[in-house]
């Protein structure tokens, strides 16, 4: 079985130049493989560096040392060193990120938000917008809602558009950040299922869950994430 | 992966002693938005004026679609900036001509590239004026009865009513109070994405550049001195005087 994402030795460390370029390491010798169908839960105190993990792994930081091979188009690729258009390409069409807070954009309805990912793939437009719809409604948001911007919502209603905007478009590699951070138990347990189904497809899904329960329930292992400190 | 339309290498001006620009490469491919942020006065205007061809470098080449913009004779650039391209200015006075009609002032760019029948205008002219939210019974008013926004709005239409396949835009927010931004990138963004629009644009608004570009360039004092995925550069930023653009920007 070839593995839809792996790291070879990644590293990363931030140096604030405005702190008189103190450097922080954070990240070292990291090996991670995840494969179609499997989830993988980060696991390791707070601190330890899962988020940014998590980050490095959308290309959203950029790593220091090492390769993330993510299998796109067929091919792997590497984006601690691919071409930004190439990681755009990526995350159009092959890994999704779920993080713990929408960024709203001003005036757009929250449907065109969850729309969006999938009209950027050539779905039909009409077709896209009764995919989030669905979308929206299993994940108990109500319909009153679905036509708002959600910049006014709770911090729960925001979670639940990010996740229908994450998993609508169905991509084959699925990063989640806390995705029930904010949630009810009904709700929790509907992500529980989504995640179980979106597995059941082939979706290579990395996540950080902290409530145990939701975590038992989806994830295949655990993957520590060492303070870097007590790295080797 | 699509070849870039227009590219730029080792652009470099000199006002006097001061160097506006040094060694700036840029590219900008089919369907892409790139933003050029950083402070006022570190090249940004000067580098997008160069591009679009309105002021020649001391060295260094702007191709467009493989042709030397600057080697072009007079003609032929300015029927780019009426076909290919188009441009935004921060001042929308400086794109409109006041004195005309808004309707006029979009169809004005139609009969420029060959548009004759009156009919056909007007109809097109509605239809944009429709497009960027301008009320059709404001197509006979004069430009100068507008609020900014609305002649920002205009000038957008103005410019994209030709088709072009790329546009230049000069901090096309600035000057206007914050709602009115709020709705004018909403605009820029979903016409963009809409119509498969190249965008370059330069703004100091950080959050603007994280919501409308693919890429991002910072400059400063005329060089480029980080660039990349836009929510990489501003998320984890690498160079000093990024992290200070990045840090000094307020929360809301």
């Amino acid at each position: 079985m070839s593995a839809l994402l792996r790291t070879e030795g990644v590293a990363k460390a931030f140096t604030l130049h405005l702190q008189g370029g103190t450097r922080i390491p954070v990240l070292g010798g990291v090996d991670l493989v995840v494969n179609p169908g499997e989830c993988v839960a980060l696991w390791g105190p707070s601190g330890a560096g899962k988020s940014t993990l998590m980050r490095c792994l959308y290309g959203n930081y950029g790593a220091g040392a090492g390769r993330i091979l993510l299998r796109h188009r067929g091919e792997e690729i590497d984006l601690v060193t691919a071409d930004p258009r190439t990681v755009i390409e990526a995350r159009r069409e092959t890994i999704g990120y779920v993080s713990q807070f929408l960024r709203v954009i001003p005036r757009v309805a929250t449907r065109d938000i969850v729309a969006e990912p999938m009209i950027a793939r050539g779905m039909v437009k009409a077709e896209a917008l009764a995919r989030a719809t669905a979308l929206l409604t299993r994940l108990n948001l109500p319909d009153r809602l679905h036509g708002l911007p959600p910049a006014t919502f709770s911090g729960g209603e925001q979670q639940r558009v990010n996740l229908a905007r994450g998993f609508a478009p169905g991509y084959p590699v699925l990063l989640l950040d806390e995705p029930t951070a904010s949630l009810d138990a009904g709700n929790r347990a509907v992500v529980v299922e989504m995640i179980r189904e979106a597995k059941a497809a082939g979706t290579a899904i990395v996540g950080i869950f902290h409530d145990a329960e939701v975590r038992e329930a989806v994830a295949d292992r655990l993957f520590d994430v060492i303070p870097h400190q007590d790295a080797a | 992966m699509t070849r870039p339309m227009l590219e730029a290498r080792g652009l470099t001006l000199h006002f006097g002693a001061i160097p506006a620009l040094v060694d700036v490469a840029i590219d900008v491919a089919e369907g892409e938005v790139v933003a050029i942020v950083g402070e006022s006065g570190s090249g940004k205007t000067t580098l997008l004026r160069v591009l679009s061809g309105l002021m020649p470098p001391d060295a260094g080449t702007v191709r467009w679609l493989g042709e030397d913009v600057h080697a072009m004779g007079e003609a032929a650039r300015r029927r780019l900036l009426r076909t290919d391209w188009g441009f935004v200015h921060q001042n929308p006075r400086d794109g409109l001509r006041l004195n005309v009609s808004a309707g006029g002032n979009v169809g004005e760019r139609l009969m420029a590239v060959g548009a004759r029948h009156y009919g056909n205008i007007r109809g097109e002219a509605l239809s944009w004026l429709a497009k960027v939210e301008i009320d059709a019974t404001r197509i006979d008013d004069l430009p100068r009865t507008f609020s900014g926004g609305m002649q920002q709005r205009l000038q957008i239409a103005r410019t994209l009513v030709t088709h072009p396949k790329l546009v230049f835009m000069d901090e096309p927010t600035g000057g206007l109070d914050v709602s009115v931004q709020a709705r004018l990138l909403d605009l820029i963004r979903s016409l963009s994405r809409e119509l498969g629009l190249s965008v370059l644009i330069v703004t100091h608004d950080i959050a603007a550049a994280r919501l409308l570009a693919d890429r991002i360039l910072v400059m400063r004092r005329g060089r480029v001195v980080e660039q990349g995925l836009t929510d990489r550069v501003l998320d984890d930023p690498q160079h000093p005087y990024t992290q200070l653009l990045v840090s000094s920007v307020l929360a809301a």
